[in-house]
């Protein structure tokens, strides 16, 4: 009986995540303000929905009331997080805002499945994060001295990650840890964004070609870093995120494709220099020569992948654990393993839909400095996914990236969750400013006809 | 709302918000709603005054078709790779599969169940082998470890691909669902001849297709009883009788390879001289190489012989006096490139076979090397795989020893083809070698092939491993030779020459083979 639950609610999941899908990207091609209302809506439904049908299979499987206690806690948080941040901010986008609890949530089920206290712990630090970034969106508002600070943010990165690299600890190969205290974290998820901030900030000073090259100067000394603490995954994110910031403030092509040029010679050396890097290669060109080492979690990823199918093989029907960090980087595994391929494609979506909302607000934004800190943004999130899902499926070769808001780790949560909350103020920002050009318009309006 | 209206009460002065009043003014009157009037005076703005949103759009074209590139390769991943990735030992997930599926039967090429599993009236599934000991290394066991086939094509005899409907009642009613079938390429009738005619001895024999590569039989004994294997298991591990059946010896076991090798010597010698066809020696039975005394088998005097003799007759005098003269480092070249030291192109389990001489070797070595003695081991899959490259006009085919899988019905679901692996020879090479070997048969050491209706070329070897021990004998050979049809590779431990020993279970083989 149970285990015929677990078979139908796969398929109710998929069905529920595909409709959500679909009003995901739906709301882009509608301009009703009140239709938008009543899809977001229904996506909210959709996703306490998904989360109840889940978490019911979740506690018939363990039988565990602290699932069930876990669930209550989260439905909890959930309502209090969609009526506080539309009260505080009445120009909320609420199609970010279902898509971060949305996120969340494909998390935490996944990660009660795997691991019980890391779900626990997971929930704990998003929930905080949450709640404390609600002031973010005030301080994007408020704060326009931000936007000169770009040197001094710049320099920041470049001592936090130097201090990384320095005292830092390895983990999974990577130098790219503090331990302060037993306590944990990776700072370079926060330099992403300070970083972020700071091109946004030089480039939409003067554009020049002197200045051009002492700015790239700036991030590529980043990337070196992140380089030479083995951090991969991190330092093609700067790459990536630093070459479509210059693209835009610049409008030049031509620096675009020097870029990858430079970028494509640097991984060129980087794979005759580095041996880590070759074995990277290696894993992704044949992972099933090196299934005892160094393909070992690619391959069985794979098997997770393929072994699930289309529609997966249920919660706890799958043997996820069998992936080395199933729960951080390669949790879309497990995903597509037990909640089915067609959930994966309908997840990706999800974070297609994400990153082209992401983009329509930096579209909406006039002022340079804003308009390229909401499109670095954009891009940093997207591309961590495509090197998130890409890695372990495959695609390219593993870098060891978490997949922004669903892989368990406390730093990545708490900097996806700032993310998310400063592109929220931009949104906000905008609306906020465009209200009052209404009123000011309806005035005249109401003048001119009298 | 408190917020909005604190924000009303200072405005700020904000660069672009003149602008945006200026725009408003113009739109207005013609634009009554909110939101398609804010769209409207975006787009515009976007067009004529920063002109960055053209390049965004780009950025997001590059993102969104990067993205469709990975849902490709995903669903291509799960459409057409996902099947055979899967069917991987070291996917763990074969016992979740086997709670919903009865796995599957083994069957041969010509339609004899090797392998089922029977399901009694309280559901308990027991899986039985037929044919006991027969094939219990190709076929493999179940129980203890899987192996051979049974661990290969483990994942599509727990995959049904039965009609969706009957698969969907079956899963709401609880029913197991069938499994698929493998079918092999192994021929009952030569497996047959080949355990028989090895008899009490132990050893190996591989018989192959060698156009496609199929794997036609495959022997090993000793051998266990796969049904039996749970009540055997602790004495076929504990193996006081030094019998190791449980290894397979025709992939895993590494022999001498005795006078087979000298069909690569030859090559080499070949390759090296170009004149090869004016070599002459003079064999006294027994000679000294450097200082390597070197003698032929039972001391014989086979006189003055030339390149092909020496091969036909098998002199070791006479290889040894052409091991001499070849490059040491370009006949480790050689071996390599015909798979010593190497991974062999199949996935059954095996041991990869060794050539130890190199460059910087001692030239003392090179005596015994030439003869195949020494310190070269090879494998019976393995010589079998060189002898069918030689039949094969120089191009060693993909061994393969599953033909497809099909469901409880009887459709193919998957279909193994023949694959070329590597050129090792020139057909020129193959054509040359060819004749020595039909002249092994002819004139030579494979006497007992001689005048059937069918010819036969091959090579003798009787591998010396022990003293005071009757040598492994060897026999490596295809017919006919004109246009070869099947290839063996045989061998037979500690029993005595090749001549008397593994030529007659070839030629065994082969009649059966051609008087279907």
């Amino acid at each position: 009986m149970i285990n015929l639950f677990t078979q139908i609610s796969k398929y109710l999941n998929i069905v529920f995540i595909a409709f959500y899908t679909y009003y995901a990207f739906r709301v882009f091609s509608l301009a009703d303000r009140d239709k938008k209302d009543r899809i977001y809506r229904k996506m909210k439904h959709i996703i306490y929905l998904f989360h109840f049908v889940s978490y019911l299979v979740l506690f018939l499987n363990t039988g565990s009331f602290k699932v069930a206690g876990l669930y209550i806690a989260q439905v909890v948080a959930m309502l209090v997080i969609f009526s506080i941040y539309p009260w505080v901010y009445s120009n909320i986008s609420k199609f970010l805002l279902n898509h971060m609890m949305l996120l969340l949530t494909i998390g935490y089920i996944m990660l009660t499945r795997l691991h019980f206290d890391k779900a626990m712990k997971q929930f704990a630090i998003a929930t905080l994060s949450v709640v404390f970034c609600i002031v973010i969106p005030i301080i994007i508002e408020k704060l326009k001295k931000l936007q000169d600070f770009g040197w001094v943010f710049g320099g920041l990165g470049i001592v936090v990650l130097l201090s990384v690299l320095f005292f830092g600890v390895s983990n999974y190969g990577a130098t790219n840890w503090i331990s302060i205290k037993g306590f944990t974290f990776q700072p370079s998820e926060f330099v992403k964004i300070i970083f972020v901030f700071s091109i946004a900030s030089l480039l939409s000073k003067r554009r020049d070609f002197k200045y051009v090259a002492v700015v790239t100067v700036l991030a590529a000394a980043h990337v070196l870093i992140l380089v030479l603490e083995k951090d991969l995954g991190g330092a093609l994110i700067f790459f990536i995120t630093y070459l479509i910031m210059l693209y835009i403030a610049t409008s030049q092509p031509l620096y675009f494709f020097a870029g990858l040029g430079a970028g494509s010679v640097a991984s060129y050396l980087a794979y005759h220099m580095f041996n880590h890097v070759r074995v990277r290669v290696m894993a992704w060109k044949d992972p099933w020569k090196l299934i005892d080492n160094e393909g070992y979690q690619v391959s069985q990823s794979l098997f997770a992948i393929g072994t699930g199918g289309w529609f997966g093989m249920g919660l706890y029907q799958g043997l996820p654990t069998s992936i080395p960090v199933v729960d951080s980087d390669f949790i879309f595994s497990a995903i597509s393993e037990e909640m089915g391929g067609f959930f994966a494609i309908l997840l990706i979506l999800i974070c297609i839909s994400c990153f082209l909302m992401f983009v329509t607000i930096a579209m909406k934004i006039q002022e340079l400095f804003y308009k390229l800190l909401a499109l670095g943004l954009s891009a940093l999130y997207l591309f961590q996914v495509f090197l998130a899902i890409g890695g372990v499926t495959k695609f390219i070769p593993s870098t060891g990236v978490t997949l922004p808001l669903v892989s368990y780790g406390g730093t990545s949560i708490l900097s996806s969750v700032i993310m998310f909350s400063i592109i929220q103020g931009l949104f906000i920002m905008n609306q906020d400013r465009n209200e009052k050009i209404e009123k000011k318009r309806r005035k005249t309006k109401k003048t001119k006809k009298s | 709302m408190r917020r909005r209206e604190e924000k009303l009460k200072k405005p700020k002065n904000h660069k672009s918000i003149p602008f945006q009043k200026k725009k408003s003014e113009e739109n207005m009157g013609n634009q009554d709603h909110t939101d398609a009037y804010r769209e409207e005076e975006l787009k515009e703005d976007g067009a004529k005054k920063d002109g960055k949103n053209r390049e965004i759009i780009h950025i997001t074209y590059v993102f969104v078709g990067l993205f469709m590139l990975v849902i490709g390769y995903f669903s291509y991943f799960m459409i057409a790779r996902s099947n055979e990735v899967i069917n991987n030992p070291y996917n763990k997930r074969q016992d979740l599969l086997a709670e919903h599926v009865i796995r599957g039967k083994i069957l041969s090429a010509d339609g004899v169940t090797l392998a089922e599993t029977v399901v009694d009236e309280k559901g308990n599934e027991t899986r039985l082998y037929p044919y006991k000991n027969l094939y219990s290394h190709i076929v493999g066991r179940f129980f203890k470890g899987k192996t051979g086939i049974e661990s290969i094509e483990n994942f599509h005899l727990l995959t049904s691909n039965d009609n969706a409907f009957v698969k969907v009642f079956n899963d709401l009613s609880g029913e197991k669902n069938i499994g698929d079938n493998v079918v092999t390429t192994l021929d009952s009738k030569l497996q047959e001849i080949a355990y028989d005619a090895l008899g009490n001895y132990k050893g190996a024999i591989v018989v192959m297709e060698p156009s496609s590569g199929k794997i036609l039989a495959m022997v090993s004994k000793p051998d266990y009883d796969p049904n039996e294997i749970s009540n055997m298991w602790e004495k076929l591990v504990e193996d006081k009788e030094n019998n190791s059946a449980l290894i397979n010896r025709a992939t895993q076991g590494l022999y001498p390879p005795g006078s087979i090798f000298k069909i690569l010597t030859v090559l080499q010698y070949m390759r090296e001289n170009p004149n090869y066809k004016d070599y002459k020696y003079n064999c006294t039975g027994e000679a000294v190489f450097n200082s390597v005394k070197i003698h032929c088998y039972g001391n014989e005097k086979h006189g003055e012989v030339d390149i092909k003799k020496s091969f036909s007759e098998s002199c070791n005098t006479s290889f040894a006096n052409m091991g001499i003269q070849i490059n040491m480092k370009s006949f480790r070249e050689l071996c390599d490139t015909f798979l010593f030291n190497s991974n062999l192109p199949t996935n059954l389990v095996y041991n990869p076979s060794r050539f130890v001489v190199s460059g910087s070797s001692n030239i003392n070595e090179m005596p015994q090397t030439a003869i195949g003695q020494g310190k070269t081991q090879i494998t019976p899959l393995h010589s079998a795989l060189i002898t069918a490259a030689i039949a094969n006009g120089g191009v060693l085919m993909k061994p393969y020893a599953v033909d497809y899988v099909e469901n409880v019905n009887g459709t193919v679901v998957k279909k193994y083809m023949p694959e070329i692996y590597k050129t090792l020879m020139t057909p020129e090479e193959a054509q040359i070698l060819t004749e020595y070997m039909s002249e092994t048969v002819k004139t030579g050491t494979a006497g007992a092939l001689r005048g059937k209706k069918y010819t036969a070329a091959g090579k003798t070897g009787s591998a010396e491993h022990q003293e005071g021990k009757p040598a492994h004998s060897w026999f490596v050979g295809f017919a006919p030779a004109e246009k070869p049809e099947i290839v063996v590779s045989i061998i037979v431990e500690s029993s005595g020459t090749g001549s008397r020993y593994a030529v007659p279970i070839a030629s065994k083989i082969f009649d059966a083979y051609f008087n279907k």
